[in-house]
């Protein structure tokens, strides 16, 4: 990573975790769980925090819409980390690898429900022109998506606008297909704690 | 709390942390880093880009902060400013048009 600090800068215990982590998995510890372990008073712990609340707390959104929308806004940032860390966990969410890949191909022919297609658009277009306007909000209230569901997609937003430019500027390692499947799958089960 | 209620606290701390926390860059830089504005020139590649269009940032951009006396912690905390100001002037934006929708169905 840049700068080489993220790379050797964490203390004895983190360090004796990646280990662990490494030797149990067989896989190295991705650099976007990394970081939350550098400094974690500065950002790590927080962030953990949101993020977790934003993909695995209470919402209408299931896990696999609220990490379809983590893929769909880390396409639009350009970010190759994160739509192969969130493109595995969409899909073994969904058991539907294909749903998945139409989605991120072409949004407007992809086989899912209106108000989903119109979040996962409204979240796209936030991501590119950084701003929304209440006619972008209209729109998706008119396709059948709640206030509520509104408001947790745009912390999922949030997250992944965030993650996605750190991933980028930090230069996160991409992994395996195979490091992205066992990632996901701690992801399932574990979340982002 | 409710669990909106909830992440928008945890927001607030994160924003609050980094900006006012103690940290290695001083906080008017931190400031100026999550505002994507008046930043010194050697900053300005790396951080700009961070905000706008992160998969661009090279390699070159932080061998122009470190070569102008940035260190690789100062340089974490302004990463992380730089990005968390982006999406949080997106997240504010994106619940501005959620509030103003909704207060127009409520009253319309």
């Amino acid at each position: 990573m840049r700068p080489r600090v993220l790379d050797h800068g964490y203390g004895i215990r983190p360090k004796l975790l990646f280990r662990l982590i490494r030797l149990m998995s067989g896989h190295p510890v991705p650099d976007a769980a990394k970081i939350t372990f550098y400094r974690p008073d500065f950002y790590g712990t927080h962030a953990k925090r949101f993020t977790q609340e934003a993909m695995r707390g209470p919402s209408t959104w299931s896990v696999g819409d609220r990490e379809l929308m983590a893929a769909y806004v880390s396409k639009v940032n350009d970010c190759p980390f994160c739509i192969g860390a969130h493109t595995a966990t969409a899909t073994q969410a969904y058991q539907d690898r294909e749903r998945v890949a139409a989605v991120l191909a072409d949004l407007d022919s992809a086989p899912i429900d209106e108000g989903l297609r119109a979040t996962l658009g409204m979240l796209g277009k936030l991501t590119s022109e950084g701003t929304l306007s209440a006619g972008d909000i209209r729109a998706v209230l008119s396709a059948g998506v709640s206030h509520q569901q509104i408001e947790d997609a745009l912390a999922v937003g949030f997250a992944f606008n965030t993650t996605d430019r750190l991933a980028n500027a930090f230069a996160f390692d991409a992994l395996s297909q195979e490091g992205f499947e066992a990632g996901a799958k701690y992801l399932l089960k574990r979340g982002y704690r | 709390m409710p669990a909106d209620e909830q992440k928008r606290s945890i927001h607030e701390l994160l924003v609050n942390r980094i900006l006012h926390g103690a940290g290695r860059a001083p906080a008017d830089e931190r400031a100026r880093a999550f505002d994507n504005a008046k930043l010194p020139e050697p900053l300005r590649p790396l951080l700009d880009k961070v905000a706008t269009k992160s998969a661009q940032v090279t390699d070159a951009d932080f061998a122009t902060a470190v070569d102008a006396g940035f260190t690789d912690d100062q340089l974490f905390e302004l990463v992380i400013c730089a990005a968390v100001g982006q999406s949080t002037r997106q997240y504010e934006a994106g619940l501005a048009a959620l509030a103003e929708a909704i207060g127009d169905t409520e009253t319309g």
